[in-house]
Order: structure tokens, then sequence, then C-alpha cells
């Protein structure tokens, strides 16, 4: 097969910008650690989130420095996150797990990598830094009936030392 | 002697094809000017917010299925008849498959229609993802299946044509426009037996009460197992243009005829095993699938760079025909002028910018960042919003006098079009994906959340409202004036004027004959692609199916 030789370059050009894209996402993985959210959270029954520990959701300490959010998503609110903020500590390591109650939602606290899909029956696991006391919002980024631009929340990285005296 | 000469009842088929496609482009970008005036806040008198998710579904299904689809068969049929120089076998058959899919494509508009129009009793604003528990009227479903079994049958068509059209040729190679068609084809029977698995074993059963639930995340896969794939069932029809039709409009003919079919051979066999990657924020999913699914849609560029290189080489070509010289200066020689040539040229230019956002979106980790966000529409009005779409109605000027046999009409209108949309498509995107940096959501009908706050990266969010309603309008106009010279194109003549164009195709450069043989053997093809969807959704599949077929489920919620 005749290739011309512009094309002949072109190509090979090509292929290293693809397996340079694909270097570049292997090195955020291994390198910076950025992990994807994958099936770790497990299934759980959608229909009877009571029987879980869904079932009373909301900030949980684990460790030091270290805490578990439970947020339940149904049509359309987050629960914690619409009716009271999200409240976490800074300088800590948050694991969200999320769930939905009824629909497909979506969980984005705007201006992070927290950005999920909320899936019945599935639970989402991501875990992230917060190093400064901050405020952020949370969307719901999927369609999830007539009302979905009102689904909405917050969440607040108070100073270390606040939340502590605040015994929450 | 015009195409319509030749082959009357195959022209028919190919306007009326086109005609169905155009009227659903005029439908559906009313509904995108409606969306882009009420989620900008600019004007909300159209629709309260509730209903604009029934307007945001009918213009998802109406563009990027009705319209392309039509469009492609209008298309291909021209280019397998033309190719051959036979027609398809029987005008009867032909209009079977037409009229499925304008059944179901009816059907379906109809129940999403209902949303808005209180004596329809239906409804199905599940936009055009469809993802359950959110369920639509069983008309919904009924009229996708119906509409796609149609779309299977006109490939049926196209591959009858090309068995007679072999037993008489049996050592020819297979001309580039009908092997265009047959991969693309190929592609598509492969992928969209993953929507027709959703909505016939799963969805339409449980619309109809006789299924209590499913398990959302395995509809879901099974609907991205063909929503990427569709993406290139909307743009092979616009590569096929770009390589046969565009370097006779630049003056020139095609670079390389072997390379054209690498590309489609490449399509064929990695448009399927990617669709994971609009799923890597999904949980559920482990991420190692993730990963493979990434590393085939990073080499599925491969194809398009490929394209870059032979479309904008024949442009060049035929740019130095027309006496054009010097490094750069030969882009001046270039038919500007000229609406067809103009439209897939500046069509192409967008596709470009689109490929690179592309790029990012396919970047498992980077893709956190703009994951649903309004970076997402923005990439895909540069793809099907342009490169397919503008290419369409480019092709359209170009073929609508050669299938009724008049003039162009309205001429002038035709010269500024493409570059109307090509701005509104410039100011509505750069803002869309800017947008979606900032972390604004994507399918909303509200511009702003009181309780978040979106930085923008450069610029202020209200300007990028402002951009996004202008170009949203600047569109309408353009889609507008096309519709106004294809009408008057078809019914402002009796079908006797001199044309100025003609259906013939230079020979490539490069022709057919450079390239091995093996290139034409689909059946080799199609196994390959089949062995790479087995490895790539085998396993996967696997373990969602394994605690079973309905479970983790959901009951539906009505919208």
């Amino acid at each position: 097969m005749e290739i011309h030789r512009y094309e002949k370059i072109w190509t090979a050009a090509a292929l290293l910008l693809i397996v340079g894209l694909i270097a570049t996402v292997t090195y955020g993985a291994v390198g910076p650690g950025v992990k994807m959210v994958d099936d770790s959270g497990g299934t759980i029954d959608a229909g009877s989130l009571d029987e879980t520990e869904f079932a009373d959701p909301g900030v949980e300490r684990v460790g030091e420095n270290e805490y578990e959010v439970h947020v339940v998503a149904r049509q359309f609110l987050f629960e914690p996150g619409t009716s009271e903020p999200i409240r976490v500590p800074a300088n800590s390591e948050v694991t969200f797990y999320v769930t939905s109650a009824d629909v497909t939602h979506g969980f984005e606290v705007a201006g992070t990598n927290v950005n999920v899909m909320v899936i019945p029956g599935q639970v989402a696991e991501v875990t992230v830094r917060f190093d400064e006391p901050a405020e952020y919002g949370i969307v719901c980024h999927e369609y999830c009936g007539a009302a979905h631009h009102t689904m909405a929340g917050q969440l607040v990285v108070v100073p270390e030392d606040e939340y502590d005296t605040e015994g929450s | 002697m015009a195409y319509v000469d030749d082959f009357p009842t195959d022209a028919r088929i190919v306007r009326w094809n086109m005609a169905v496609a155009f009227a659903a482009l005029g439908v559906g970008g009313l509904f995108g000017m409606i969306q882009a005036l009420h989620r900008t806040d600019v004007f909300r008198g159209f629709v309260s917010s509730a209903d604009y998710y029934t307007v945001l579904t009918g213009h998802g299904v109406l563009l990027a299925l009705v319209f392309t689809t039509f469009a492609l068969c209008g298309m291909f049929t021209w280019g397998v008849t033309r190719s051959l120089d036979r027609s398809l076998p029987s005008a009867r058959f032909a209009m079977t498959w037409f009229g499925l899919m304008l059944v179901g494509a009816v059907m379906a508009a109809a129940a999403i229609l209902g949303g808005v129009v209180p004596s329809i009793p239906m409804n199905a604003d599940v936009l055009y993802t469809f993802y359950a528990p959110m369920q639509a009227h069983p008309a919904f479903y009924t009229g996708l299946t119906l509409f796609i079994v149609g779309s299977w049958l006109a490939g049926l068509d196209w591959f009858r044509t090309y068995w007679r059209w072999r037993g008489d040729n049996p050592d020819e190679r297979i001309p580039l426009q009908t092997f265009m068609v047959l991969t693309t084809m190929l592609m598509w029977y492969i992928s969209s037996a993953g929507v027709a698995v959703e909505v016939i074993f799963f969805l339409l059963p449980w619309s109809l009460g006789l299924i209590e639930q499913v398990d959302p995340l395995l509809t879901r896969t099974l609907f991205w197992y063909f929503g990427h794939p569709v993406v290139y069932f909307w743009l092979m029809p616009a590569y096929f243009i770009w390589y046969t039709v565009l370097p006779k409009l630049s003056g020139g003919r095609l670079f390389s005829d072997p390379l054209a079919r690498v590309v489609f051979v490449l399509f064929l066999l990695l448009s399927t095993p990617v669709g994971f990657h609009h799923q890597y924020t999904d949980p559920g999913i482990p991420e190692g699938f993730k990963f493979i699914a990434m590393t085939n849609t990073m080499f599925l560029l491969l194809p398009s760079l490929l394209t870059a290189f032979t479309v904008v080489a024949s442009m060049e070509h035929g740019a130095r025909q027309r006496g054009g010289e010097g490094r750069l200066g030969w882009l001046r020689k270039l038919p500007w002028d000229e609406p067809a040539f103009a439209g897939c040229a500046l069509a192409g230019l967008m596709f470009a910018a689109g490929g690179f956002s592309g790029m990012i979106n396919a970047g498992m980790n980077i893709n956190y960042l703009i994951h649903n966000t309004l970076w997402v529409p923005g990439h895909f009005h540069l793809t099907v919003g342009t490169a397919s779409a503008l290419t369409f109605m480019a092709a359209g000027y170009w073929l609508f006098p050669q299938i009724t046999g008049n003039r162009l009409r309205f001429r002038s209108l035709a010269t500024v079009q493409p570059y109307l949309w090509f701005v509104g498509m410039t100011l509505m995107s750069n803002a869309m994906h800017r947008a979606g940096l900032a972390g604004v959501p994507r399918r909303t009908a509200e511009p702003q959340y009181d309780s978040v706050t979106f930085q923008g990266v450069v610029g202020g969010v209200s300007e990028m409202r402002i951009q996004i309603a202008v170009g949203g309008t600047l569109l309408f106009v353009a889609l507008v004036l096309f519709l106004i010279v294809i009408v008057g194109t078809w019914f402002g003549g009796d079908g006797t004027d001199t044309i100025r164009v003609n259906s013939a195709i230079p020979t490539p450069l490069s022709g057919p004959e450079h390239s091995p043989r093996i290139l034409d053997n689909l059946k080799l093809w199609t196994a390959v692609a089949i062995l790479l969807i087995v490895l790539a959704y085998g396993l996967p599949l696997w373990a969602l199916v394994g605690d079973g077929l309905l479970t983790p489920g959901s009951p539906p919620i009505p919208v």
C-alpha cells in the first residue's frame, strides 16, 4: 500500500499524541493517585434504605481527621446538604457515600473533584481532602424530574477549632 | 443528466428522507433556541421551567436521532445507487423502511409533545438518554423500536443493492462510497443491538407493567453501549461527504482512497468498545474496565486525525488546481463563496475544535472536572451540531438540485448561511465550554442556584449567558435561511432547469488499486469488531447481570 511521506509523519504524530494522552492519565492514577469512582461502594436496595446505613444519613467521625458522610439523594433534595449544609472540619479526609432513593441523580461539589453519578441500587464512594475552610455549592447534575433545577445543597468546611467546640 | 433523470425512483426516496430530516431539524432547532433563551434567563415566555425538560427531550431526540438518521438514509441511498450505478432493488421495500422509521419517529415525537400539549394523553420528558427508573409512555419506547428496526432494514436495502452488483462484478473493488455505507451500517448493526436489548427486553415490558423493576445501572450501560457509537453514526455520513464530495467541491480529487478505507474500517472496529467512557463517574463499575474503555476511546482519535490529514490534503490539491500557490496562500483560492463548499469546510474546522474538547472528555480522570457540566453540550454542539449538521446542510445545497432537477434558489441566502451558523456556534459553544469549567451543570432549566456560586475561569458567568443566548438565536436564524433555500429549490421550479452541478466524482489521486484487497473483506472486520466488543464488554456485563437481570432494581418513577 502506497502511503505518502507526510501522511506517515502525520500518523506517527497522531499515535504519539494518543499514547501520550493515555500516559498522562496513567500517571495521574499512579502518581498523584487520582482514583476513579468504582464498585467499592457496593450495591443496596434502593427501596428500603431505612434498613441500611443510610437510615440516618450525615457526618460521622471515624478516625483522627477522618470522616464519613452518608448522603441520600431523592427528588429534589440531598439529605444532608439541602435543608442543612454538610459540615466537615478543615484539614480532614472525607469519604462520601452517596446513593439514591428514587431516580438517577448527580452529586457535584462545584469547584472540587467530587463529581459522581448517583444511581439507584449503587453506592458511590469518593474520598477527598479538605485543607482550608471554605463553602462549596452542591448541585444535582443529572436530570431527575420536573423540579431538577431546584435540587442543590451546600458543603461547609469549618476551621478545625470551631468544629471541635461545637461538638458535632 | 442529473441524478434525478437517471434514477427517478431513488431520487424520490432521497428527497423524502431529506425532507423528513430537515423538517425535524427545523422543529428541533426551534426547541434549541427556546432552551437557549430560557436557561440563560433572557426570555422565559415560551415554557415553564418544569416544561423545559419536554422541550429539551424533543430537541435531543429530533436532532440527535431523527434528523441525523433520516439525513444519513437520504445521502447513503444516493451514494450507493450512484457509486454502484444501479437502483435499489425494490421501491416497495424502500418505502417499507422509510415508513417504519417515519411512524416510529412520529410516535416518539407525539409522546414527547404530550408533555406540553394537554390534549395528547402521553408523556416522555425523559431526555434523549431515557435513564431508568424515570419512565416514559410505552408509545415512546415503541416508537424508538420501530425507528431503529426501520434503520436496520434501510441498511439491508443497501446491502441487497451491493450483493446484486457483486453478482455482476465479482472481481471489482467495492466503490468507495458503497464501502463507506456498508462499514457504517455494520457498525450500526453491532452497536444498536445494545439499545435494542435495553428497550425491547427491559424498558418496554417495564413501561407496560409486565415486569416490576429494572436494574438502572444495567440499562444505563446498555444505553451507552449504543450511545457513543451513535455519535459515529452521525459523523460517518459527514466523513462520507468530506471524503467523496468535498475534494470535488474544492476543485480537485481525493488524496488517498486506501486511507479512506482504513479510516472506515477503524471506525467499525473501535466505535463500540468505548461506551464506558460515558460512565467514568458511575459507581458499580470497576476502574479497570473504565481504563480499557479509555484506551479504546483514545485510539478512536486515530481515524479522525487521519481524516484531518486526507481532507485538508485533498482541499489543498483542489486549491492548487485552481491556481493556488504558497505555503498557506492556496487557502485563498478555495471557493469560499460556494455554500456547499463553505459549509463542509467550516464544519470540518469546528470539528477540529470539538475533537480537542473530546480528548478532554475521554481522559478518564480529567473527566471529573467537566462530567455533566455545560462543557459536554458545548462539545457535542461542535460535533453533531456542526460537523454533522452543517455538513448535511451543505450537502443539501449540492444534492437538492440533483434530486429535484431544479437550480438552487436564493443563492445569496445560501452563501451567508454557513458563516452565520459558524458565528452562532462559536459564541454558543465557547461560552458553554467555559461555563462547564466553572462547574455550571448541563440539563437544567436555571442558570443560577441560590446556594451555589460558580467561579468563572475567564470572563463572567453573565457574559457567558449572553453569548449562549445570542449564539442560539443566530443558529436558529441560520436554520431558517437554510430551510427557505431548500423549500424554494424544491418547489421553485418544474424540474427542467439546466443544473450547474452533477454527481460525478473524480477518481482519487491514489486509487483503490493501491490498497490491499483484505481491506474489502467485510466479514473479517466484522468478526474482529465483535471480538473487541466481547473483550471490552464481556466481563463488565457479566458482573452486572451476575446478581440477577433485574436487580438491584427500581420500580418505575413517573415523570
